[in-house]
């Protein structure tokens, strides 16, 4: 899976959604708008459809909740949950304490370096997980490979784009040196501005930035079944000559949870979007 | 500049370290004592695995140029749309579709348009079977089909941007000047909008040839991609002699995908000419 958000691919655009081209007069539309989106919207509902309605049969045609209710006592289910959970865990608190620090610094102190750094937290796109796991499985010292946890260490730098990305455009929109400059007359210390100024400034960034890491953690793959760990993911797949019913009910209900978790982070950000101040 | 140490640190240790060792061990012989070699770049450029790229760049291709053109498509439909609320939920439904994908997809497509799936069936009921004129899922072809699910709404949601930044004075300068729809796309509109969107079929060239679980968990790894055979080689299916042959596909992987990344930001560069 990849966790994706537009401001990762330079979209800073869309947050300023001129209204530009759609105020243009409608000249004669045609056909061709709406066949275009049903058909679209087609591809993108019918396996959803589909799934849903194949998880919903038993092997003899009839109708059952059984795959779903089934779920939790399928062996291996239990320990594969725990183990993605915890590799969140582990991931975001990882992600969080070294990206936010780092960007507030950069941000603040470095800016000429702020290219550089753009220029490395894209580097796990380029080097795709597949081939960082070569070297990783290469290179990790035997006590390292022995614990599932080297995922969540790699997992970090798989979320870097997307984490280091919403906190840049976080950053960027809020006056984080007057706010530095601020607190520090107040009396606050550096760690103490950090934690009671800029942390509520940058809740939607934050939140953006969690949510993809939780999204990337919870569908990756590749790395978690070249290094042999059974996570949620590698289980689906390991699980799958058991039986297909209940598969298919699990991805359904694992795109469905990733589908509500995004949703949240665009609700969280439309509330998070402050009206702009005057003369912008 | 010492603030930036627990990051410079930690990108040394958990990103740079494991790709200097694919680098470097893309040029040695796996053979103690064997010192340096351009034996595994060519192996990793010759039979199988020449076919493997072949492969995978020309899914990642199809798999950009398809999408990319039907992306294209629906964020024009939906920017010039007058209802202001289909805007809100194509962009909401771009960003969550962009990012499924991997094993859960496989499923659902398993589920739709595998051999008993359901719209399998409704196709046969019509007298369309797909699978009886030589269509499978579990193929190129339905890899290329099951990527366009996340590979539309990443396009959506890249040049959308774009097409934002279209002036409309733009268009009314052109009429002014006696042009016609076809003339300003033509004259206009496409050369500004096509770095743009090359920019953005380059970024979905690159997820195409990076993903893996989805093809893995469709094809049980049956299809030749060089991502499959890197994992073929990581699972221990590795013939004596060609340990590091791996390495040397990983490398080659890491070129072609920088080589359209550096496209892709000389391409931003151009549009930011545009955007100011």
């Amino acid at each position: 899976m990849v966790a994706v958000d537009a401001s990762v691919y330079g979209g800073e655009g869309m947050r300023k959604a001129s209204p530009a081209v759609a105020s243009r007069p409608r000249r004669a539309g045609g056909l061709w708008r709406p066949v275009l989106l049903l058909a679209v919207g087609a591809y993108f509902v019918l396996p959803f459809v589909a799934a849903l309605r194949y998880a919903l049969q038993s092997d003899t045609g009839t109708f059952s909740f059984s795959a779903f209710t089934g779920i939790t006592a399928q062996q291996g289910f239990g320990p594969a949950i725990g183990l993605s959970l915890r590799l969140l865990v582990l991931t975001v608190a990882l992600t969080l304490g070294l990206m936010v620090p780092t960007a507030v610094y950069v941000h603040l102190r470095l800016p000429r370096l702020r290219r550089i750094l753009d220029g490395i937290t894209i580097l796990p796109i380029v080097v795709p997980p597949i081939v960082l796991v070569i070297g990783v499985l290469d290179v990790a010292p035997t006590f390292a490979k022995a614990s599932p946890y080297l995922l969540g260490f790699e997992y970090v730098v798989l979320a870097m784009p997307f984490a280091y990305r919403s906190l840049a455009a976080g950053l960027a929109a809020i006056d984080v040196k007057t706010l530095f400059e601020a607190s520090r007359s107040l009396g606050g210390g550096p760690l103490q501005t950090l934690r009671r100024v800029l942390v509520p400034n940058l809740r939607a960034a934050l939140l953006s930035a969690t949510v993809l890491t939780v999204a990337l953690v919870l569908g990756e793959f590749t790395m978690a079944s070249l290094d042999q760990y059974q996570t949620f993911p590698v289980w689906i797949v390991a699980f799958d000559q058991n039986n297909s019913h209940v598969s298919t009910a699990v991805s359904f209900l694992a795109l469905f949870a990733t589908w509500a978790l995004l949703m949240v982070i665009s609700l969280l950000d439309r509330r998070g979007r402050t009206p702009p101040a005057g003369g912008e | 500049m010492l603030g930036l140490a627990p990051f410079a640190i930690y990108a040394l240790v958990f990103l740079a370290w494991p790709l200097a060792d694919v680098v470097v061990g893309a040029f040695e012989s796996g053979n103690p004592g064997g010192g340096l070699t351009l034996a595994n770049l060519h192996a990793a450029f010759s039979g199988v695995y020449r076919q493997g790229f072949v492969t995978s760049i020309e899914l990642a291709a199809i798999t950009a140029v398809v999408p990319g053109v039907v992306g294209l498509l629906v964020a024009y439909a939906v920017e010039t749309s007058p209802h202001g609320s289909l805007r809100r939920v194509v962009t909401t439904a771009s960003g969550v579709f962009a990012n499924f994908g991997g094993v859960p997809l496989a499923f659902l497509f398993i589920a739709s348009i595998g051999s008993t799936g359901m719209v399998t069936r409704w196709l046969a009921a019509i007298g369309l079977d797909p699978y009886d004129h030589g269509f499978t899922l579990y193929s190129f072809t339905g890899v290329a089909i099951v990527y366009l699910y996340f590979q539309i709404p990443l396009m959506v949601l890249v040049v959308t941007p774009a097409l934002q930044a279209l002036r409309p004075q733009w268009r009314e300068a052109s009429e002014s000047l006696g042009a016609g729809s076809w003339a300003y796309w033509r004259r206009v509109g496409a050369p500004i909008l096509a770095p743009s969107v090359l920019g953005a079929m380059l970024l979905l060239f690159g997820f195409g040839l990076s993903a893996y679980a989805t093809a893995e968990a469709l094809t049980s790894g049956s299809i030749a991609l060089t991502s499959i055979q890197i994992g073929s080689f990581l699972n221990g299916n590795v013939i004596a002699g060609q340990a590091n042959v791996g390495k040397a596909l990983g490398l080659g992987m890491v070129l072609v995908a920088s080589l359209s990344m550096v496209v892709y930001v000389l391409l931003q560069r151009r549009v930011s000419k545009w955007s100011q």
